[in-house]
């Protein structure tokens, strides 16, 4: 199992704050956010270039590794202060 | 170091002096406050929302105050960051220092507020005349935060 959480202007357009996704495997950031975009459309949001990637709370490339248990977050640039 | 993120305002005369009690060898404290702008590039703004990813947000704060303390020979690290909802002319933040000397303190008090609005993770909805809207990034922010990178 993964969770996975949304933040900003992208969980406004996902409509939703987090989700959980049976996982089993060892796969990449980009393998996961393949399978999300084929969600629906919206789901595209993922996709653009500024968007941002969490794994257990750290930032880190999309082709940063995932495990089960890990909890991923995708948001856009920080615009706090 | 110490670091919160809270709702509620805070007082800025009470951290001063929380900080002065502490740092009761240094020579120099720095403070900064960063207060609700009521316009922005276009338009007035009323409000801002601030969301931020609880424990995230707390692990990146702490990593700011803990990369400041190893550039200079600072005392007191204080960061406190606000988040929900709040009117123009209202505290956001507030940065405090303390050092030996003051060219230490100043220059992290900048050091943690550079980095702070690149790296940690809070973003901002604007209530404007026009509607609600995302903050976006602006360069002059990564410029400013770049510029340590180098240092």
């Amino acid at each position: 199992m993964l969770r996975i959480r949304f933040f900003g202007s992208i969980r406004e357009q996902l409509q939703t704050s987090s989700i959980d996704v049976e996982y089993a495997g060892e796969e990449t950031v980009s393998d996961l956010m393949a399978k999300l975009i084929e969600k629906g459309e919206r789901w595209l949001i993922l996709e653009e270039q500024d968007v941002l990637v969490a794994v257990n709370m750290t930032l880190c490339g999309k082709d940063a590794v995932i495990n089960s248990g890990d909890e991923l977050a995708f948001f856009p640039p920080v615009t706090g202060g | 170091m110490m670091i919160t993120v809270q709702q509620e305002d805070f007082d800025h005369g009470r951290e001063y002096e929380a900080l002065r009690e502490l740092a009761n060898r240094d020579g120099a404290i720095v403070t900064f406050t960063g207060l609700v702008r009521d316009f922005n590039s276009q338009c007035s703004v009323s409000n801002v929302v601030i969301e931020h990813y609880s424990g995230m947000t707390e692990k990146y704060l702490m990593q700011i105050c803990s990369d400041a303390k190893k550039r200079w020979n600072l005392g007191q690290v204080r960061i406190i960051h606000r988040i929900g909802t709040l009117e123009a002319f209202e505290q956001i933040v507030f940065v405090g220092v303390s050092s030996k000397h003051r060219q230490n303190a100043f220059e992290a008090a900048q050091f943690i507020m550079d980095i702070l609005k690149t790296t940690a993770p809070f973003w901002k909805q604007e209530t404007t005349a026009k509607g609600t809207q995302w903050v976006k990034r602006k360069d002059s922010d990564e410029a400013a935060a770049a510029k340590w990178s180098g240092a």
